[in-house]
């Protein structure tokens, strides 16, 4: 059964032709994230897709992978485009690397994974947590529920990680 | 200047000025143009075909670019009463001009068509708005959007910053470097009578504009507008007959793009973009290099597009794009001016196009701004470049066009006059 659902005014569509991200999601929606490990090469990989980007084989096993990781850039959005988004502003748009697998399969590759900022229950965060985050700081996963069968991947703040003093953030306040 | 003896036929560098740019046309640049699309083509493919001195049934292929929000060839080539051999309308936005100028040169090599026409028609503002309000953000959420648009992650502006941020981050970039983009483009507006925004902005303006999202202010985003514009595109032989001076193609790379092109954030560094790999083609294709460059048109959807591109180009060090575009150079007036028509910051937004039809202007000596017109018909440019003044680069031989996508594909190309 394809899963349709409305998160934060947005239809939300996963159709069941979509086979990797079906089960993307269905792992998500047990609040564990799992990516797809290469059968031949190895290497993890995000998002979901039907063959190894790194080698091109079309096999894959999911595999459970830790939800942490530092912020590698970000935006903080003030003008929302979606209209339920416009409650929340600002928030942030954070682009994360997981400590699994990163600088491989070179220097330039992570498995750079996108979230908003969000409270350890999955709601978009008030604007105090928002000023706290920048590049640098250290984050780990949390879930928004949608729907039943239906989570999205967030993030939070890492609170019993060791924290930069001072995360890079954009000069103008 | 001088260009290089061409004779290695087993590259396409035997492509060199043997395609030429004979006629560029446009329609208004408004918010509200009362007209559809199809209108708003066949204007600015009749203005085109009419510049070049041509008849529509000289023209026999067609070729344009929209993302579901415009007419079709078929319908412009009917309506104008060109019978193509050849038609094609391609998905896609900003990258797609110069690609499209590549296609029709192979298009006119393969003996496939003698004349292409190539056209972008939109109300980009009254329709189908490329910041995804309106018809856009009610559209279900599937597939990869499930991974972005979810995250209240889509307009253009949202998608780009975390390029923009992450250059910021890597090379100290500064919000006042990148925002002289607007108060530059703006002051080469206001010597462009046709550009929707004429009035000049300064780099203060820009920053106590609100924050839309960081690092982008209101002043860092280009306008919405409806137009429609085209250009025509035929060999260097064949051009010897139209109205203008010759606009000759250098060299052109398309839709190149940086690894992992599904999501190219994947593979960093993500402060470089798509220009790294695309100026490897685009100046052996040519023959020149950036230091032979007197104009350019680098996509300025934001003020940081420009930079990124300039730099990615070689047009200065890799990290140092804040200070080449604030150290007065692409101002005219300067060593290498940059979008003279005001480009989608202020003379209107149409994915690039228009700083392909600005440039050929340029190359003509033809600039349309408010200098007075001679008795040969010809407009005598004074090279004053104060408000209301001439916009007109006085040594202008080369250009380059750098078209932008998103971060991770772009498009190029170089032309010369004679």
């Amino acid at each position: 059964m394809a899963t349709q659902a409305t998160y934060l005014g947005m239809p939300l569509d996963l159709n069941d032709l979509d086979v990797e991200n079906v089960a993307y999601f269905k792992h998500c929606a047990a609040h564990d994230f799992h990516l797809q490990k290469c059968g031949a090469c190895g290497l993890l990989r995000y998002p979901p897709t039907t063959a190894c980007p790194w080698c091109a084989s079309p096999r894959s096993d999911w595999v459970k992978v830790e939800g942490k990781g530092e912020v590698h850039s970000y935006s903080e959005v003030h003008h929302a485009i979606q209209p339920a988004f416009k409650a929340h502003t600002p928030y942030l748009i954070l682009l994360v690397d997981l400590d699994t697998q990163k600088g491989k399969p070179t220097e330039h590759e992570s498995l750079r994974v996108v979230g908003n900022l969000v409270t350890p229950d999955g709601t978009l965060a008030p604007p105090d947590s928002v000023r706290r985050v920048g590049i640098g700081t250290r984050v780990r996963m949390v879930f928004s529920d949608v729907a039943p069968g239906l989570a999205i991947p967030q993030w939070t703040i890492d609170e019993g990680a060791a924290q930069p003093a001072k995360p890079w953030r954009y000069p103008q306040e | 200047m001088a260009m290089p003896a061409e004779t290695d036929a087993t590259s396409p560098k035997h492509l060199r000025d043997k395609y030429a740019i004979v006629g560029v046309g446009e329609t208004t640049y408004t918010r509200g143009s009362g007209v559809t699309t199809r209108a708003l083509g066949t204007w600015a493919v009749r203005n085109a075909i009419e510049d070049a001195g041509l008849k529509p049934s000289d023209v026999d292929g067609v070729l344009s670019y929209q993302s579901g929000d415009s007419t079709f060839s078929t319908f412009i080539a009917g309506d104008l009463g060109i019978r193509p051999n050849f038609y094609m309308d391609v998905f896609g936005g900003g990258s797609s001009t110069e690609a499209l100028v590549g296609m029709a040169m192979g298009l006119i090599e393969a003996g496939m068509c003698k004349v292409v026409v190539i056209f972008r028609a939109m109300n980009g503002f009254s329709q189908v708005r490329i910041g995804g309000t309106g018809a856009r953000a009610v559209a279900p959420v599937s597939g990869d959007m499930l991974h972005s648009r979810a995250y209240g992650w889509q307009s253009a502006g949202q998608m780009f910053s975390l390029t923009f941020m992450r250059h910021m981050y890597d090379y100290g970039t500064r919000p006042e470097q990148v925002a002289a983009v607007k108060a530059i483009h703006s002051e080469h507006a206001s010597n462009n009578p046709k550009a929707f925004y004429k009035q000049r902005f300064t780099v203060e303006d820009v920053l106590k504009s609100r924050i839309i999202c960081k690092p982008l202010h209101l002043l860092d985003c280009c306008v919405e507008t409806d137009n429609g514009t085209a250009l025509v595109v035929t060999s260097a032989e064949r051009a010897r007959d139209c109205r203008h001076p010759r606009t000759l193609i250098r060299g052109v790379v398309g839709r190149c793009n940086k690894p992992r092109t599904d999501m190219h954030y994947q593979h960093g560094p993500i402060s470089t973009v798509a220009g790294k790999y695309a100026r490897e083609i685009l100046w052996p294709n040519a023959g020149v290099g950036p230091e032979d460059v007197d104009i350019t048109g680098s996509y300025d959807a934001f003020t940081f597009t420009t930079m990124l591109q300039l730099e990615d180009y070689g047009f200065c060090k890799k990290g140092d794009g804040g200070a080449y575009v604030s150290d007065g150079t692409i101002r005219l007036g300067g060593r290498r001016p940059n979008n003279t028509s005001g480009g989608h910051l202020c003379e209107g937004y149409t994915h690039g196009l228009n700083m392909v039809i600005e440039n050929v202007r340029q190359l003509r000596h033809d600039a349309d701004d408010s200098c007075p017109m001679g008795p040969d018909g010809k407009r005598q440019h004074t090279y004053d470049y104060r408000e209301g003044g001439c916009r007109q680069v006085k040594k202008c031989e080369v250009s380059a066009n750098m078209g932008w996508a998103n971060p991770g594909t772009g498009s190029a190309m170089v032309m010369r006059n004679e």
